[in-house]
């Protein structure tokens, strides 16, 4: 992965990146990994009759106690508890639905392979979503601050995640950089 | 004269308790968006100009605030609104919440 860039212009601009067969596995594997939290907080709230029959699901109204699910899926105010809490369940399954066919998309659409990936703008901004999530969740299990170096020292028990870390935030980076290129 | 006054307080109550209800709709709130340490300078700026149409300049303006000082308010407007901004930042995953201006 040399970083994305812009192909064709106008209505047929598309975004290419190119992914070796290593670099396609493993983010597919975390995307996969981000996917089957989601369902697994989805799991745990089960639709019932009367949001089957109206298409009106109502989520869980308390945060997730896992910190990579409470990140992904925050609370909507810092000092209003039953405001989080109404707004969560109102909210939260859509949220966890866009973020899966987030993920699908970019399973559908990264070869197992690795390979040439040409996205459309659209594409390109659900990616990013994605991308996004897999960062948050690995950035959060890595206890990622600002102060964080570069590199760990090699003892350090996450210093090869945080390499993984490093490398999508530079092709989210470059997928941001190429994409505004496109109006 | 005191006959006549009578029916008067109810119909004033009334209205009094109409414009406390209207001062409360009115209440503007904000999305406000918080720092984190995960999420890119140049995403977070790209989600601000897409999702609220905000010019380039507008929308660094706004990254860099939330950047250095831990948080900024991104949008305003009535509760409905400013629920569906925090859904869409969230979608987008940034990290956003709601509050009364």
């Amino acid at each position: 992965m040399n970083g994305w860039k812009k192909a064709g212009r106008g209505g047929k601009a598309r975004l290419a990146g190119t992914f070796d067969p290593q670099e396609a596995a493993v983010l597919r594997g975390l995307v996969a990994e981000v996917r089957q939290m989601l369902a697994g907080r989805s799991a745990e709230n089960p639709a019932d009759e009367l949001a089957v029959l109206t298409g009106m699901r109502t989520g869980p109204s308390t945060r997730p106690d896992d910190r990579v699910l409470a990140r992904l899926l925050p609370d909507f105010s810092t000092d209003d508890p039953e405001l989080s809490a109404g707004m969560r369940s109102l909210h939260e399954p859509e949220l966890i639905e866009a973020k899966d066919e987030a993920a699908v998309l970019v399973l559908d659409t990264l070869p197992e392979a690795g390979g040439r990936v040409e996205l459309t703008p659209e594409q390109a901004d659900t990616w990013l979503a994605a991308l996004n999530d897999v960062r948050l969740a690995l950035g959060t299990a890595l206890d990622v601050s600002e102060e964080m170096p570069e590199e760990l020292p090699v003892d350090d028990p996450r210093a090869a995640h945080l390499g993984v870390y490093h490398w999508l935030t530079f092709v989210q980076d470059s997928l941001v950089m190429a994409r505004m290129g496109i109006r | 004269m005191e006959t006549m006054a009578a029916p008067l307080p109810a119909p004033t109550r009334q209205v009094e308790q109409e414009f406390a209800e209207d001062s409360i709709a009115d209440v503007p709130w904000q999305a406000i968006v918080w720092n984190d340490p995960v999420n890119l300078m140049s995403y977070v700026t790209y989600v601000l100009q897409k999702l609220f149409g905000y010019p380039e300049p507008k929308a660094t303006a706004l990254m860099l605030d939330v950047h250095h000082k831990g948080r900024a308010a991104v949008s305003s407007g009535d509760k409905d609104k400013i629920e569906g901004d925090v859904a869409k930042l969230h979608a987008a995953g940034l990290w956003a919440t709601m509050q009364k201006a």
